[in-house]
């Protein structure tokens, strides 16, 4: 910087060294005049320093460093993905609550206790964080704890890697945690379409705060996606073909290639947005030959396969938990698996029914319109594939199988109402309406909330020993059930009075009621919300009486049952070998016996700390380029790079189980199923 | 798979099937293919870029046409460089497979040379550009010019420090299992490069001028 | 006194209130019919609108055909098959049907082919940019009955209406003659909106530098709510308007009463209203500069702004069309000519 340059020398060159430091953080960042925020501050402060002082008074902070954030064990990455998701589903309930709080009131005269400028950004947080940060830690960690599991591996292809996607997943969330106190979020919906969100219309950082933290948990989730493929396609345990792959594994299979085929798209899309924000290009702009319909179209190639990657997951823990508790074999495998695959190759042709109503032509949005009623084929194929599950079965009504009758119910209304969104015409009086409001959430709710709640309570006692509270599991269930029929029946009706989405207050006092049942829906959720982590609570309290020694609580199916609970690091003493669908059904039905001796030392990759700090320094670059500290987002990139390539001189990655810690450990399992049986 | 299947012992000789084998089980490294998927992600990556440039590539918005900021002549020499580059680091492979860390070393050190070339001609085309008021700011034909050929420059930067990582590495440990792992990624990664360079000098150079 | 009075007019709201919330417990079967009555949707007052309302009936009956056996099948399988019900026959090892397998494809199968014909058909005969053929069930287009134009311009946050025939414009107000074709072009200022009259017809989106169309009737006279339906911004909630049907003669009183205005909407009168604001009143404007709805979509339509030479490349990627020869130069022609290869691309894409 020429400093002759400068008028007014001894004045700006103060401010000017500031604006170097800080970029356009100032003070004025800072909500302090805002008493909602500074009181949320006050309490996420006050908790997280009672969590920060609890680690540091019990002296776990090495402990954490050392078993958990360093880990690359695909089960505590798993776990650590879970506690994310539920973290953040928190904080996305939060912003849920706000907006049905401000629209059962915010009638005639009242505005509201929201203006414009708070609850456009509830809004866009809403959609963000519930989607990024809530739906995909919960699939990603179930699918991380369980596929390696279910294949009868020892890890993931590429531990290390997961354990750096984890953290970028995380330095996301964080990114958009911190945009609640320092600035604020993007005021534009949660795809962020440009002209609004170009630094005309969107000149400050919610905008970039939107786009930084997506591409931080979006590389995260690119790479976790490649790591998983590699891991269903490479490391199977001997004997599983593709064909004898738990439905699970299938559902994620396909989701990973989803993820791999999809995420790019999402950071190209967001790059341009960011070279049009940043550089000052034309790519989505009014001027200068932009075109914003080019956003829209990227954004929706990955937004549309999106809704897949988090519903096939979903779909393949529903189809675990059936043939579990139906005690009976999955109806239909084959046209299970076939049934995944159509989706996910259908839904790459189905985009453009996002935007039926921009002036495509008819045959377009006949065309696309065809192709997303095309996939409500195979949907309800599986529908009817588990439904055929229970037929003569002996189904036990665990929390988990109450999770899954109560989606069968609710994604089937679901389902019907996107095939009529499908319907261009119908489109177009339905668009943009709380009918599509209701829908999604009714899908999204009803298919990969219950499958997570479902997949949480199976797999829980595999990850821990014990088994989840069922008293308080029925009680989140039910809630959670009714909660959301209040909430989103109402919407449903709304919609077809002609009332859209993302309005702050209304005329219509006739409209009040509605909103003021979906209000109570949202707080019959929260108790469900609150019944969930109660259930935590008091499992954790009763983990001795809720104590499962097998390994196998539910009489299941599917190999990660045959090793204890929870599984040893190296999860299996010795690599399966499948020989049928259902291995593990399989070899309990054939007398499996479970070796006790000739354990071998086990070769396992070493646990670093290199994703922990790969992670945190791309996100301060992040933080860094929201702020426009740009020596910031230099160093912390120069940083990254350098950091990575002494990594990769770091050769000294992995070590031996010794066959002595193996026989201990065997050995101990021995000795408790004995006196437990 | 079949490989691993056949060297299941059976535990104890009993009758029946068994279920685990009793020794170490080795999947196949999976590094190349997951290298591969990533590659195939990142190929997507430039299909969006490809994708927007044939949207906004003749969106000019009164500013210069590719036509009249293309120079032929200098692309030609740079597509030169990148593809003799791409054979430089196959000489490197094949004497990377004969063992010789020297002769490795040395066609690595021509192909980081000629990437080298490839990266400041590319930058003195766009120095060239920007003072001549064809930045990227100009039109949205030009912004996506940039942004498609300044990526696929971008990658050929990382594609050099990452050879020059390698180079010490492979200087440093001689061709161990993980270097010539290593090696064989960034060979995929490189040939990639060249392959959206052909894309890239096909659609946007010949194409434009065309 | 004051005391037990007041406890007395408690008691009162007290009372009323909860015979309004028995009121609702007891009509809460019945509030879907209740409500019918003011679901703008599904009782719609143009025949756009009223086909649409048609179409959600059939698809939704067609499907209902399909998923009301399919809940009533869950329940009754998870209630017969409970593990308690010892009585019910259990196969645990039956897993497949060719038989069945077929039937569970083909039943979605089928009910798809019908709704997707429908798809198909509804698309292009309900297409908004499809002049309209009928004005009502069994009533074509009386013969030599032109449609009203209307241009539309979202702006931030408010509703411009131009009528280039009548040489007349409003904001925040639209009326038009019942049982006569509408014509509109919509563009935008800024960023995206979508126009949207729930009880004229479907909405399509407002969107800058691009023109949409939407053809469509009213067929009742009456006062219905026009709205934004896509998020554009923080006046976003209030950008609404009141859309009028009318006879025609009032809808010439109307006109007159917009004649008699002492505004005029030039240039730079346009270049004042486009700037941001919300809630605003209805204005009229007694004349209309002529070009400026096409230099709007140019993008030139401050005063002072050529749409020569720095115009910028009208995307097209949705039927976007401008009309040329007015806004652009034979240059700006020749540009354009690769246009139609570029939204091929894209389309194709």
């Amino acid at each position: 910087m020429k400093m002759s340059e400068m008028p007014n020398l001894a004045a700006s060159s103060h401010l000017d060294i500031a604006k170097l430091i800080f970029g356009r953080l100032t003070w004025d960042a800072f909500p302090i005049h805002e008493p909602i925020l500074v009181g949320t501050f006050a309490v996420v402060a006050l908790g997280g320093l009672t969590v920060l002082g609890l680690i540091t008074r019990y002296k776990l902070w090495g402990y954490l460093w050392r078993e958990w954030f360093t880990s690359v064990d695909h089960k505590k990455i798993g776990v650590m993905y879970m506690v994310l998701g539920v973290v953040m589903l928190l904080r996305g309930f939060a912003d849920a609550l706000m907006m049905r709080a401000q629209q059962a009131v915010a009638f005639g005269a009242n505005h509201g206790y929201l203006p414009p400028h708070h609850y456009d950004q509830i809004f866009t947080a809403h959609g963000t964080i519930m989607i990024f940060f809530v739906a995909m830690p919960l699939v990603v960690g179930l699918m991380n704890f369980v596929v390696p599991l279910q294949i009868g591996a020892r890890d993931v292809a590429f531990p290390y890697l997961n354990n750096f996607s984890f953290w970028m997943t995380v330095g996301g969330a964080v990114t958009v945690m911190m945009s609640l106190f320092v600035g604020e979020f993007a005021r534009t919906g949660w795809l962020a379409y440009p002209p609004l969100s170009n630094l005309a219309y969107s000149p400050d950082v919610g905008v970039d705060y939107y786009i930084w933290s997506l591409q931080i948990a979006g590389v995260g989730t690119l790479l976790s996606g490649v790591n998983l493929v590699a891991t269903i396609i490479k490391m199977r345990a001997p004997g599983m073909s593709l064909m004898k792959m738990p439905v699970f594994t299938w559902t994620a299979l396909c989701t990973n290639i989803l993820i791999v085929a999809t995420f790019p798209v999402l950071t190209a899309a967001l790059a341009l947005l960011a070279a049009d924000r940043y550089l000052g290009m034309h790519f989505f702009t009014n001027a200068l030959g932009g075109n914003p319909m080019m956003y829209v179209n990227l954004i929706w190639i990955w937004g549309h396969p999106e809704v897949y990657i988090l519903i096939l997951p979903a779909f393949g823990i529903y189809s675990e938990v059936v043939p579990t508790f139906a005690g009976k074999r999955l109806f239909g495998y084959t046209s299970m698996v076939y049934a995944t695959m159509v989706i996910t190759v259908a839904s790459y042709l189905v985009w453009l029914h996002h935007f039926f109503t921009m002036g495509s032509g008819a045959s377009v949005n006949g065309f696309f319109g065809i192709t997303t009623m095309v996939i409500s084929i195979p949907t309800g194929a599986k529908i009817f594939n588990w439904l055929f599950t229970m037929y003569r079965g002996r189904v036990r009504f665990e929390v988990p199988m109450l999770w899954t009758v109560g989606f069968m119910v609710t994604f089937v209304i679901g389902g019907m109402t996107g095939v009529l969104l499908a319907v261009p015409p119908a489109d177009f009086v339905l668009h943009n309406s709380l009918f599509l409001v209701a829908h999604f959430h009714n899908v999204i709710i009803g298919g990969v909330v219950f499958g997570a709640f479902a997949g949480i309570n199976y797999w829980f006692p595999k990850a821990f020993g014990f088994k989840l509270d069922p008293f308080w599991g029925k009680m989140s269930f039910w809630l959670w059930l009714v909660g959301f029929y209040f909430a989103f029946m109402p919407l449903y009706v709304l919609g077809l009075m002609g009332v859209t989405r993302r309005v702050s207050h209304f005329d219509d006092p006739s409209l009040q009621i509605w909103f003021v049942i979906a209000a109570f829906g949202a707080v019959l959720i929260l108790g469900g919300i609150v019944s969930f982590l109660v259930q935590i609570a008091v499992s954790i309290m009763k983990r001795e009486e809720l104590r499962d020694v097998t390994g196998d609580p539910w009489n299941a199916r599917t190999l990660e049952w045959s090793t204890s609970s929870p599984p040893p690091d190296y999860n299996f003493a010795f690599t399966p070998v499948v020989h049928s669908l259902d291995a593990w059904w399989d070899m309990k039905a054939r007398g499996y016996q479970r070796p006790v001796e000739g354990f071998i030392p086990i070769h396992m990759p070493k646990n670093t700390g290199a994703g922990v700090i790969l992670a945190g320094l791309a996100t301060a670059a992040g933080v860094a380029l929201i702020w426009y500290m740009w020596w910031l987002a230099a160093a912390s990139l120069v940083a990254l790079v350098a950091v990575a390539i002494a990594h990769s001189f770091n050769e000294d990655r992995d070590f031996h189980i010794p066959a002595e810690a193996v026989v201990e450990a065997e050995g101990a399992r021995t000795e408790l199923l004995r006196t437990a049986a | 798979m079949t490989a691993a299947t056949n060297q299941i012992r059976l535990v104890g000789g009993r009758a029946g099937p068994e279920f685990h084998l009793t020794e170490e089980h080795h999947p196949e490294n999976s590094t190349l293919l997951g290298f591969w998927i990533y590659l195939m992600s990142d190929c997507l990556i430039f299909a969006c870029l490809f994708a927007t440039y044939g949207v906004l590539g003749r969106n000019y918005a009164g500013g210069p046409t590719g036509a009249q900021v293309f120079e032929l002549p200098m692309v030609a020499v740079n597509t030169a460089l990148l593809l003799f580059s791409s054979i430089t680091y196959g000489m490197a492979m094949v004497a990377s497979q004969e063992n010789k860390v020297r002769e490795t070393l040395g066609w690595l050190a021509v192909t980081g040379l000629l990437g080298c070339g490839f990266l400041g001609l590319e930058l003195k085309e766009f120095a060239h550009l920007i003072a001549d008021g064809a930045g990227p700011q100009r039109s949205a034909f030009l912004s996506s010019f940039f942004t498609l050929v300044g990526t696929h420059g971008l990658h050929v930067t990382f594609g050099v420090i990452w050879l020059v990582t390698l180079m010490t590495q492979v200087a440093r440990k001689g061709l161990t299992e993980t270097t010539r792992r290593r090696l064989m990624c960034l060979s995929l990664f490189w040939h990639f490069l060249d392959v959206i360079w052909i894309g890239v000098f096909s659609f946007v150079y010949l194409m434009g001028v065309m | 006194m004051g005391v037990s009075r007041r406890n007395k007019v408690v008691c009162i709201l007290e009372t009323g209130q909860i015979v309004r919330l028995f009121k609702v417990a007891l009509a809460a079967p019945l509030l879907f019919a209740l409500a019918g009555c003011k679901m703008v949707v599904m009782d719609p007052a143009g025949d756009i609108a009223m086909q649409q309302r048609n179409l959600i009936l059939l698809a939704t009956g067609l499907m209902l055909l399909i998923i009301v056996p399919v809940i009533a099948a869950t329940l009754f399988f998870a209630w017969k098959y409970r593990a308690s019900n010892t009585e019910a026959a259990y196969d645990p090892d039956w897993h497949h049907s060719t038989k069945l397998e077929l039937l569970i494809w083909s039943i979605p199968m089928a009910v798809i082919v019908v709704l997707g014909s429908v798809a198909w058909i509804s698309s292009h005969t309900l297409d908004p940019y499809r002049p309209l053929s009928r004005i009502g069930p069994n009533r074509p287009v009386p013969a030599g009955m032109k449609p009203l134009e209307v241009d539309v311009v979202a702006l931030d946050w408010k509703w411009l209406f131009i009528y280039p025939q009548l040489g007349v414009a409003s904001v925040n107000e639209l009326a038009a003659p019942v049982d006569r074709p509408i014509s509109f072009r919509i563009t935008a200022s800024s960023v995206m909106n979508s126009f949207y009259i729930p009880a004229l017809a479907g909405q399509i989106y407002a969107m800058p530098r691009m023109q949409t169309q939407l053809h469509a009737v009213i067929n009742k006279p009456g006062v219905y709510d026009g709205l934004s339906a896509n998020f554009s911004g923080s006046g976003f909630s209030d950008m609404r308007f009141k859309f009028k049907g009318m006879s025609q003669a009032d809808f010439d009183s109307w006109v007159a009463g917009l004649r008699a205005s002492p505004a005029h909407l030039t240039r730079a009168d346009y270049a004042q209203l486009a700037k941001p604001s919300g809630d605003e009143p209805v204005r009229h404007y007694a004349t209309v500069d002529p070009d400026l709805f096409t230099r709007i979509i140019g993008g030139c339509a401050a005063p002072g702004q050529a749409c020569a030479n720095d115009m910028p490349g009208m995307p097209d990627m949705t039927r976007a069309s401008v009309d040329k020869t007015k806004i652009c130069t034979p240059q700006r022609v020749a540009l354009n000519t690769r246009r139609p290869a570029a939204a091929k691309a894209v389309r194709a894409e």
